[in-house]
């Protein structure tokens, strides 16, 4: 079954508080080389049969209108993997 | 007439109850409702209460916000109608894009709990006429996702048309933006805030005041404000 990934993350400009979180404890057990982290999402959308154009253009509009914010977060990718 | 405000409950609310009594105890009649209808059973105002709808699944509020119902919750806020977010509600509010800007999880990361200080920043909003401009009222706050955010364009009108309603006095509980605990929309009917007016109108079960524990009934002001707009625009 195709299956359309879609990655959705905070906006750079905006505190993304799970990801200063897992920042600091990675500073505190010595991975320090690791300046930041940013916390994001995927959803893994899957398809019967073949991933039509109108059916990616579908899942871009679901990517924008539902499975992201676009106040608090970007969708940054939307790929079909095999 | 009495005032008949709704108060819808979706997959995960735990303060509808609270809200119909909140509602009957400031003098109205509290009508419940159902997020899966689209009916709103002619209602004067309605409110969205608090609670972890769909477990707060994809984003806070924002499964619900979806809901069948929102479609006439959405056509009540254009035609005026008094709307209330109280925390999850607030939530959903913005979801819908009811309400500018966008709630993210608390600044430490914690959920919190506390009886919280406002300052009252507009009170000529459809749920704050009971109040002054400037007034200081205590009602408890309970979330982990209530850092308001919003870009700096958003933010600067929001601030220039008095659209922040409330503001933190004190503590900011969760690093929002400016301090700011509640919002409403241009016309000003709706209005949402993170803090529960409804758990702050009944003495013995509010939060501690100097005066005496759990005396606190700041919120009563919230839906006294309601009920006193519908019950005007009737007469």
């Amino acid at each position: 079954m195709p299956t359309i990934v879609v990655d959705v993350m905070p906006k750079a400009e905006l505190l993304d508080p799970q990801g200063k979180a897992v920042t600091g404890t990675l500073s505190r057990l010595g991975h320090g080389a690791f300046t930041e982290v940013r916390i994001g999402k995927r959803f893994e959308l899957t398809v019967e049969g073949e991933v039509t154009d109108e059916l990616l253009a579908e899942a871009r509009q679901v990517a924008d209108d539902i499975l992201s914010n676009s106040v608090i977060e970007d969708v940054v990718n939307v790929e079909v993997v095999a | 007439m009495t005032a008949r405000v709704g108060v819808i409950t979706f997959p995960g609310s735990l303060d509808d109850r609270d809200a119909q009594r909140a509602v009957r105890i400031a003098g109205g009649e509290p009508v419940a409702l159902w997020h899966g209808s689209h009916d709103l059973q002619g209602v004067d105002a309605l409110v969205l209460p608090g609670g972890f709808s769909y477990g707060d699944y994809l984003r806070a509020g924002a499964i619900a916000a979806l809901a069948p119902i929102m479609s006439e919750v959405k056509d009540a806020a254009a035609q005026g109608m008094p709307i209330l977010g109280i925390c999850n509600g607030f939530q959903m509010l913005v979801e819908a894009h009811l309400l500018p800007g966008g709630l993210i999880r608390n600044a430490h990361q914690q959920f919190i709990r506390r009886d919280q200080r406002l300052r009252v920043e507009n009170a000529r909003t459809a749920w704050t006429t009971e109040f002054e401009a400037g007034q200081e009222i205590v009602i408890p706050l309970k979330n982990a996702d209530g850092g308001y955010i919003a870009d700096d364009e958003t933010l600067a009108r929001i601030e220039g048309e008095g659209q922040v309603v409330f503001r933190y006095l004190g503590v900011n509980p969760n690093g929002s933006l400016n301090d700011i605990a509640g919002l409403t929309n241009e016309r000003g009917n709706v209005v949402g805030l993170m803090p529960h007016p409804e758990h702050a109108v009944e003495p013995g079960f509010g939060p501690a005041t100097p005066a005496a524990m759990r005396s606190g009934t700041d919120g009563i002001g919230f839906f006294a404000s309601a009920i006193a707009a519908t019950v005007a625009q009737a007469a």
